[in-house]
């Protein structure tokens, strides 16, 4: 036996903050991400940090920001309603370039929505959510072992660019329970803070404000702040390529979904189908070039996603007309199965529809 | 080790047990150094309301946590065997609590098989196990892991309050894999 245990996804985001050295949760119960504040109020209090369940999702957010201001490396998770109340906070703490993370276990929207697994948030993670230019650098894991391994990745993005980042789950990886091996073998980096609100005796004071009443001190600050994210798209891209090389049609998934595409991908090339996948890891940045490429080289692309049709925007904004891009989507908490999205892929390569399991049991 | 894939689907009302036991399954598979994914869906409810998990068991990496037809369905009542019978793979395996469900006529195709579960685990002294022999009844059939290793799973998976009953849980399981056998 090998030393992996068995977790489910939201344990070892837990597991993978400890690892991360971080120094500060405040939460806020919503299913399908209990188990996170539920994890936390144990292995932090043993770790001789910070576990706070606040009083409301706005609260938490406020005390990340807090927390953060003060030079803390501080997080908090919630799902799609939760997370919807936190935006306000979220913008303010990207104005005062302040690093955390949020996780977003997201769940079938819109409204109070069910518990079910969505992908519906993505707009709101990597177009800023709040008011005003700012971005989340987001990321998405798809296995349980990921859950583990980029809580580190997310909080040392989050100091070296000084900015929130976003942790985009869905019920299916937060809830789903596989293997994990927690080796922590991380290289934690240690920003300094010479900006932290934590006590100012011996210098001048800091100040975490993003109140500026000068339009000329307000747009400096954006322009810092775009420069920051033009950075991140030089840098930051994160994607991971499956049986593209001689693909005609790739899939493009983030997530949940990019695990379904994999096993689609393998479906379509039994059949002798010429079908790749675009795994996207970083869904801001988001990897323009990566597609814009693949598309020069004549690929035609199928997004796909548990949503109305929201990451497709900005696969098609990186094609940008080269080449045909398809849709496909379930919403509302459902999840789309391999052998409905092949049916998608032969139906976008002119090959006769299978026949479902219950056609194939009338005809026999 | 053989080449191998199992993809089931486990389902049943809240408090039938469904979840435990494809854990159960799913622990086993890891302490027979397998690849598996075990992924829930439920309702806000604790009990009363349905519960189905599917588990996917594979000598190979696994893809899709979903399952699109799941070669064996554990069907623990009426309801979510009407739901799902229609959902598993031609010719495929369709375990049926015939305590409290009548088996599908619908699919001459699979194998059925009849567990009276609730019964089975009242005679050997606890009405809650009958998941557990709807279990039994599974691993003896399709051998995805070892009955031994369901067993040596428990302790891990059974919350401590639990491991009292956990003597008559491999019982339960026993009765379950002889009715097959």
């Amino acid at each position: 036996m090998t030393d992996k245990k068995l977790m489910k996804g939201n344990i070892a985001v837990c597991h993978g903050a400890i690892a991360a050295n971080c120094d500060a949760f405040f939460g806020y119960p919503i299913t399908p991400q209990n188990e996170i504040p539920e994890k936390m109020s144990e292995l932090m209090p043993q770790h001789g940090r910070v576990f706070l369940q606040a009083e409301s999702e706005v609260a938490a957010i406020n005390m990340v920001y807090g927390a953060a201001a003060a030079g803390k490396r501080a997080m908090t998770s919630s799902s799609s309603p939760g997370i919807s109340l936190k935006m306000e906070g979220l913008s303010y703490i990207a104005a005062c370039e302040l690093p955390c993370v949020v996780v977003n276990v997201q769940r079938g929207g819109p409204g109070l929505g069910n518990t079910l697994p969505g992908q519906a948030d993505y707009f709101q993670a990597v177009k800023g959510g709040g008011h005003g230019d700012y971005r989340l650098l987001t990321i998405a894991p798809w296995s349980v072992q990921e859950c583990y391994e980029f809580m580190p990745l997310a909080f040392d993005l989050a100091d070296r660019y000084r900015n929130p980042v976003m942790v985009l789950m869905d019920a299916i990886v937060g809830q789903m329970i596989e293997p994990v091996e927690l080796h922590a073998n991380f290289e934690i980096h240690e920003y300094p803070k010479p900006w932290a609100t934590n006590g100012a005796r011996g210098r001048a004071r800091n100040i975490i404000n993003s109140l500026w009443i000068d339009s000329a001190v307000m747009e400096d600050l954006n322009n810092r702040l775009q420069a920051k994210y033009e950075q991140a798209r030089r840098h930051e891209v994160r994607l991971w390529e499956y049986r593209t090389g001689d693909a005609e049609l790739i899939l493009v998934a983030y997530g949940s979904t990019a695990r379904i595409c994999r096993t689609v991908v393998d479906m379509a090339r039994e059949e002798g189908m010429p079908v790749g996948l675009l795994r996207l890891i970083s869904l801001f940045p988001f990897p323009e070039r990566e597609i814009n490429a693949l598309a020069k080289q004549g690929a035609r692309f199928l997004a796909v996603e548990m949503s109305a049709g929201q990451m497709v925007e900005d696969v098609r904004l990186a094609v940008n007309g080269l080449t045909d891009v398809g849709f496909y989507g379930r919403t509302g908490g459902s999840v789309p199965t391999p052998a409905e999205i092949l049916d998608r892929v032969r139906e976008t390569l002119h090959k006769p529809p299978v026949m479902s399991t219950q056609a194939r049991r009338e005809v026999s | 080790m053989n080449e191998m894939h199992h993809e089931i689907i486990i389902a049943g009302m809240g408090g039938q047990g469904v979840m435990v036991i494809g854990q159960l399954l799913a622990h086993a598979a890891v302490l027979e150094d397998k690849n598996v994914v075990w992924f829930p869906a439920y309702g806000p409810e604790t009990r009363g309301g349905t519960a189905d998990c599917t588990v996917i068991i594979s000598t190979n990496e696994i893809g899709s946590p979903v399952s699109s037809a799941p070669d064996t369905l554990i069907a623990l009542n009426q309801l979510l065997l009407d739901k799902f019978a229609p959902t598993v793979k031609r010719e495929g395996l369709i375990l049926v609590n015939t305590s409290l469900a009548s088996p599908p006529k619908d699919r001459p195709d699979c194998k059925i098989v009849e567990v009276p579960a609730n019964d089975i685990a009242k005679e050997v002294g606890n009405p809650k196990a009958a998941n557990m022999v709807m279990l039994g009844a599974y691993v003896e059939l399709a051998k995805p892991v070892t009955l031994d290793s369901i067993k040596a799973s428990m302790t891990d998976v059974l919350p401590e309050r639990y491991h009292h009953l956990i003597p008559v849980n491999c019982l339960a399981l026993e009765r379950g894999a002889q009715l097959v056998s």
